[in-house]
């Protein structure tokens, strides 16, 4: 082909193509030329007998395309002068491939001349008639970014409807879409490897800001171009993405009722996409994300306050001011929806329901494996763990409300923040606990500092605001109410089922190291309950990042559980996991029961620790308490004082 | 049942006020301004009782020719204002009573998303619903006080006559 391209043209210069160009460019001129019927361009019959082999195509949908490249006129009128249609009369294959060329390299900002098409090019871009939609909603600033995400989500659903019917002729189905929507294979691998590009680059930059995915992924698509040097490579790989993900929807569509809105179907990518950002905000994937973390998140999407707060209200299904995983997923590909251009829907559609988004999307792999092993191991224990993580959420959530309502000295910034850190890395620790070590630990440092920056954003909104009078708090003050009561309620089934309610991660001034061995003692009742190898993981792993010089004794220990004895350390803690790993029954069975008297007791001591400690932070709270109603009543005195003034 | 319901900030601003479709709607926000002094008068009628204590419901604040006001306020000082059509068949209390609970449970889930600042309007669609769905049942049993056919009143019209005139 090219060296037919090259012979053909003696009068244009020759032409390098690399394969993905090839397909691509060959694609469109059969789309051109068939959809003109093969017949001749409007030149003159000699046209057809000019070159018979070789289809001509026909003006028509040639102009179509070129002006679907979003180019101006001008640059048109250039490229369609310099590619020699004008001078031969009419589009054959070199002509429409050296136009291409141009095109390419007008978009890419190179100047149109002969010499651009020698320089390796990015596949020229072309909007299909999804313009007229994009220009009603998107801001034209955002149109150039956009272009691209748009043919994604339309291509996909063209796609899939051809994987489904392998048929061609889905234009008729979507009657918005002019005959060169429906693309061939070539447009929407490239159209699709920037995003899925973008996507890989998005992921393994989650660490970084969030505001990185909302603008990287526009200028990222943009600079596809030159990097993607062999997009020939990339289509096979992503081809074959492209028809597992079709076929993984093609199944749901075949096992529920099909959904005529495709683009509120989240594929595997945005799913895992979504769910990688989830994780960064909160570790556990099984918990949810506080109503102001995710306002501080989404508004970084940089749509307006009343598109988000309609999208909070669509896809917070239970109107609890949290979001949980499907929640949190929904909310996501509502707000790239509407990013793209598509308008807000009236109601949550059936394919972001969160039942639906559930069954749809099983948990990653690594997450399951945790959760059976979790479940098989300690079953009987789950749900008092979930309490547990969920009132160590809620302490976090009234850790960040009630500061920002006061001024709060240093030190006790300093405090909450790091017995949010704390109670946070605690919440990540025990549920990943068995492999994924490292990866807790690289989660972790994301963690903590996610939640610093929120509460020092929390406080300074809080210190914002005191002048208007009478304004309630920008906090969410219902919410820090509402979590109150979720953390003094289940703290009572909690504590009779013998566990320690979570405050022992949040106060301050305690050293950790008991809220540490409190939740070490904690476990190892239920250890003597459940011995398995999964569950003295769990409490090993959590302990290795706290208490060192405990921990590793209990880490070698684990290895060889015959030794179990020998470590026989002065802490009764490590003494738990020992009787436990004992294979021997006899003496093992005795020492477990003293074993486990010791641990009792030294449960109760923690507890009683702990409750103290929690009385003491009461005190506190109240003390704070008693000054904010100080300050209010200060404040009203000087009202009082001012009126009279203004009455005049 | 409704034809006008309004929500009342704690400073006495109004944070959703809507009403059917009329030819003079002001009147119902003037009737809705002076209903306001009666609550007040309500409250601080329940003297030293505390919040607790005190019921969320207030009843019939003031009767007039046409149309009885009704009165809910929270446990944030938050005012719900309800004008209900005298001419409809006397409401029974309890219905009152329920529709003031819906308009409740809504607010609180419009306070519920983060993007919502305590004190600003309310522009949640959900609660808009809820409210078109409490004045739609009322336009169904009365003769109609609107000037257009019951077929053609859409939320949204009525929600921007509504909101704009705030």
């Amino acid at each position: 082909m090219e060296a037919a391209a090259g012979g053909l043209c003696g009068s244009g210069p020759p032409l390098l193509l690399s394969e993905g160009e090839q397909q691509c460019y060959s694609e469109l001129f059969a789309r051109c030329a068939g959809a003109s019927g093969g017949g001749p361009g409007p030149g003159p019959p000699e046209a057809a007998r000019a070159a018979p082999g070789a289809a001509t195509a026909a003006a028509g949908p040639v102009a179509d395309l070129f002006r679907a490249s979003q180019l101006p006129a001008e640059t048109l009128h250039q490229i369609t002068e310099l590619c020699g249609a004008k001078r031969v009369g009419y589009f054959g294959p070199t002509q429409f491939y050296v136009a291409l060329k141009l095109i390419a390299a007008a978009q890419s900002g190179l100047p149109v001349r002969i010499e651009s098409i020698k320089c390796e090019l990015p596949l020229p871009r072309f909007m299909m008639s999804k313009t007229d939609a994009e220009i009603r909603f998107g801001n034209t600033a955002e149109l150039h970014g956009t272009k691209v995400q748009i043919p994604y989500l339309i291509t996909e659903k063209n796609t899939f409807k051809r994987i489904d019917d392998e048929d061609k002729q889905q234009e008729t189905q979507s009657p918005s879409m002019s005959p060169l929507a429906s693309p061939p294979s070539s447009p929407p691998h490239y159209q699709r490897v920037p995003l899925s590009h973008g996507y890989s680059k998005l992921r393994s930059s989650t660490e970084q800001m969030h505001s990185a995915p909302y603008e990287a992924r526009q200028p990222l698509v943009q600079p596809e171009g030159p990097s993607t040097g062999g997009p020939g490579a990339k289509p096979p790989r992503h081809q074959a993405s492209l028809i597992r993900s079709f076929s993984v929807e093609r199944e749901l569509q075949d096992n529920s009722t099909s959904y005529p809105d495709e683009p509120w179907r989240i594929t595997e990518e945005q799913r895992e996409y979504y769910v990688n950002q989830f994780r960064s905000l909160q570790p556990d994937p099984s918990s949810f994300i506080s109503g102001s973390v995710a306002k501080n998140f989404f508004t970084k999407s940089k749509l307006s306050i009343p598109e988000l707060s309609y999208i909070w209200e669509l896809s917070d299904a239970d109107c609890d001011g949290a979001l949980t995983l499907p929640e949190f997923c929904a909310a996501f590909h509502l707000i790239v929806a509407r990013k793209n251009g598509y308008p807000l829907p009236e109601g949550l559609p059936p394919t972001l329901q969160p039942e639906y988004l559930q069954a749809a999307f099983p948990k990653p792999k690594w997450e399951c494996a945790l959760f059976d092993s979790y479940s098989e191991s300690i079953p009987a224990n789950q749900q008092p763990r979930d309490l547990n993580r969920m009132e160590k959420l809620s302490i976090k959530d009234m850790a960040d409300f009630p500061v920002p309502t006061q001024d709060v000295t240093g030190d006790d910034k300093q405090a909450l923040k790091s017995a949010t850190d704390e109670a946070l890395p605690k919440d990540m620790s025990e549920d990943s606990a068995t492999p994924k070590d490292s990866n807790s630990l690289k989660a972790r440092p994301r963690s903590r500092s996610y939640s610093s920056t929120s509460i020092e954003e929390a406080m300074k909104r809080g210190e914002d605001p005191p002048t208007p009078p009478p304004r309630p708090q920008k906090t969410h003050s219902r919410a820090s109410s509402l979590d109150l009561n979720k953390v003094f309620q289940p703290s009572v089934p909690a504590s009779k089922s013998g566990l320690l309610p979570p405050p022992p991660a949040l106060p301050p001034r305690p050293c950790p190291s008991q809220s540490e061995q409190a939740s070490e003692a904690e476990v190892h009742p239920q250890l003597n309950r459940a011995p398995s190898q999964a569950a003295e993981s769990s409490p090993t792993k959590k302990e290795i990042p706290y208490s060192q010089p405990p921990s590793k004794p209990i880490r070698r220990k684990f290895r060889p559980e015959n030794q179990a004895t020998e470590n026989q350390e002065p802490s009764t803690t490590v003494g738990g996991p020992a009787s436990v790993a004992t294979v021997k029954p006899h003496p093992a069975v005795q020492k477990q029961s003293s074993k486990q008297k010791k641990a009792i007791q030294t449960a109760i001591r923690k507890n009683k620790e702990a409750n103290a400690v929690l009385a003491r932070l009461n005190s506190e709270l109240q003390q704070q308490l008693k000054e904010v109603h100080q300050e209010r009543i200060a404040l009203e005195n000087q009202l009082e004082q001012l009126r009279p003034v203004t009455v005049l | 049942m409704a034809v006008c319901v309004a929500v009342i900030a704690k400073e006495n601003y109004p944070l959703y006020i809507r009403s059917i479709p009329t030819e003079n709607e002001l009147k119902f926000h003037y009737m809705v301004h002076t209903s306001l002094d009666v609550v007040d008068e309500k409250i601080s009628a329940m003297g030293k009782a505390l919040v607790d204590q005190r019921e969320l419901y207030l009843g019939l604040l003031y009767p007039t020719e046409d149309y009885k006001v009704y009165g809910y306020v929270t446990n944030s000082k938050v005012k719900f204002v309800m004008v209900v059509d005298s001419s409809n068949t006397a409401l029974r209390d309890n219905e009152i009573r329920s529709m003031f609970r819906k308009l409740h449970n809504s607010y609180t889930d419009v306070m519920c998303n983060p993007f919502y600042n305590p004190g600003d309007r309310i522009q949640s669609r959900a609660f808009d619903g809820m409210v078109t769905s409490m004045m739609i049942q009322a336009r169904r049993g009365k003769e109609s006080l609107v000037a257009r056919a019951p077929g053609a009143w859409s939320p949204e019209e009525a929600a921007k006559g509504g909101a704009e005139d705030l």
